[in-house]
């Protein structure tokens, strides 16, 4: 099957159940999306499937022909960061950086959806996303002057 | 995971979709995958074929002719805005991504695990009285929500409507603060003409219907014929303690008042 990733057409071999995340680790060797739990419950493997946030370990591989992926390595690179890598960067919202992948990618997607989201929308955009380092404060922080910059 | 030798089929539309399903034997369905996948994942699932219905063309939401249909493929956010008490039940399912992905036939097919209930629109569908249109062994067929759930497994869901109509609705639930995490016990009811109907998803493997409370309109029959089910998300003691109290705050809200 052939999908983009990142803007770049990638014709695929892997099983047609094969989940996501595990053909863009191990296949296509794009690695930002993280093989936390695997059962969709953390959300570190969150990627941008059509411009939707998507738990990648829980998408067949098979569903995939023609789709559009975005994963953290499109939003931006170490010298030009994105505008919410910038702000994860300034307001320290990722430690380990395990579970940041994933919270860039649904932090991007509520920008695109809803620009002027308050504190309870961002809160419900990113419940599906767990993270054991910060205790979420500084990543709430980031997100906000995120969706502040942009709007 | 050994996968190389399951097949894996992707119909491009209904048609394709039920002859690729056949009578249902050795096939296991895929359509948003957030139970199949983990499964697989996991090793509890070791499927012989695989049917994918990404593009089946099962999904979206028509009125018409009186009712309300939806494709089994259709996502459960899609419910989020609609009719009630489905669409609060909907807003209850896990976290944003997830409702994005899981769909409505899968919801319907799901039974509980060892460690938690599942299903949560079942309860909702049958408070709507809906009917379910499925193919598979002996044909396509529709019937009751609750005909359909006690049937077991074994059809592939086409999809599911209702009466396109007003209706007093509650519904009410207790869920633990993961967003993951499935519900513990929910209950949906519904009025319409004076006809009450009133559902519960948690209590067993699948939704059922409380028909004690249906006749006597009262949350003291709730746990008539009824042994709630025990795991790891509560003890069915708990469950036991709950469901009236529930039930109780979902007859409360057909009246519009608000219970705590």
């Amino acid at each position: 099957m052939r999908f983009v990733v990142n803007g770049v057409e990638h014709e695929v071999e892997s099983h047609g159940l094969q989940p996501l995340l595990a053909v863009l680790r191990e296949e296509v060797g794009i690695t930002s999306p993280k093989a936390g739990c695997q059962q969709g419950g953390c959300g570190a493997c969150t990627v941008l499937v059509d411009g939707e946030p998507r738990r990648s370990c829980l998408i067949p591989a098979g569903a995939l022909n023609g789709v559009e992926i975005t994963t953290v390595e499109g939003l931006g690179t170490p010298e030009h960061l994105g505008p919410v890598q910038a702000a994860f960067h300034e307001h320290y919202g990722s430690q380990c950086g395990f579970c940041t992948p994933g919270f860039l990618l649904a932090t991007h997607a509520l920008i695109k959806r809803s620009p002027g989201a308050d504190r309870g929308q961002i809160e419900e955009a990113l419940a599906g996303h767990a993270c054991r380092c910060t205790g979420y404060v500084k990543i709430l922080e980031a997100v906000e002057a995120a969706v502040g910059g942009a709007r | 995971m050994v996968l190389a030798d399951v097949a894996v089929v992707v119909p491009t539309s209904p048609d394709e979709a039920l002859t690729a399903f056949g009578d249902g034997s050795d096939v296991t369905v895929v359509a948003g995958g957030t139970i199949v996948l983990p499964d697989l994942v996991a090793g509890r699932l070791r499927p012989k074929r695989a049917l994918l219905l990404a593009r089946a063309g099962l999904d979206g939401i028509t009125r018409g002719g009186g009712r309300v249909t939806i494709g089994a493929t259709t996502p459960v956010s899609a419910l989020e805005g609609g009719d009630e008490p489905l669409a609060t039940a909907a807003r209850n399912v896990a976290d944003p991504e997830i409702r994005g992905q899981a769909t409505v036939g899968g919801n319907l097919c799901a039974t509980a695990s060892d460690d938690a209930p599942r299903g949560d629109l079942q309860a909702a569908l049958i408070a709507l009285d809906a009917t379910v249109r499925s193919g598979g062994k002996g044909g396509e067929r529709s019937e009751p929500v609750e005909d359909f759930l006690a049937g077991g497994a074994g059809r592939l869901v086409l999809d599911v409507s209702y009466d396109d109509t007003s209706r007093q609705t509650g519904y009410a639930s207790a869920r633990r603060p993961h967003a993951h995490h499935y519900t513990i016990l929910a209950v949906a009811a519904a009025k319409r003409d004076g006809e009450l109907r009133v559902a519960a998803t948690g209590i067993g493997p699948r939704a059922v219907r409380l028909t004690a409370v249906e006749q006597s309109g009262s949350a003291a029959d709730a746990l008539t014929g009824l042994e709630p089910r025990d795991d790891a998300l509560a003890s069915a003691w708990y469950r036991s303690q709950l469901l009236p109290r529930l039930v109780e705050r979902a007859l409360g809200m057909l009246d519009g008042a608000e219970h705590a």
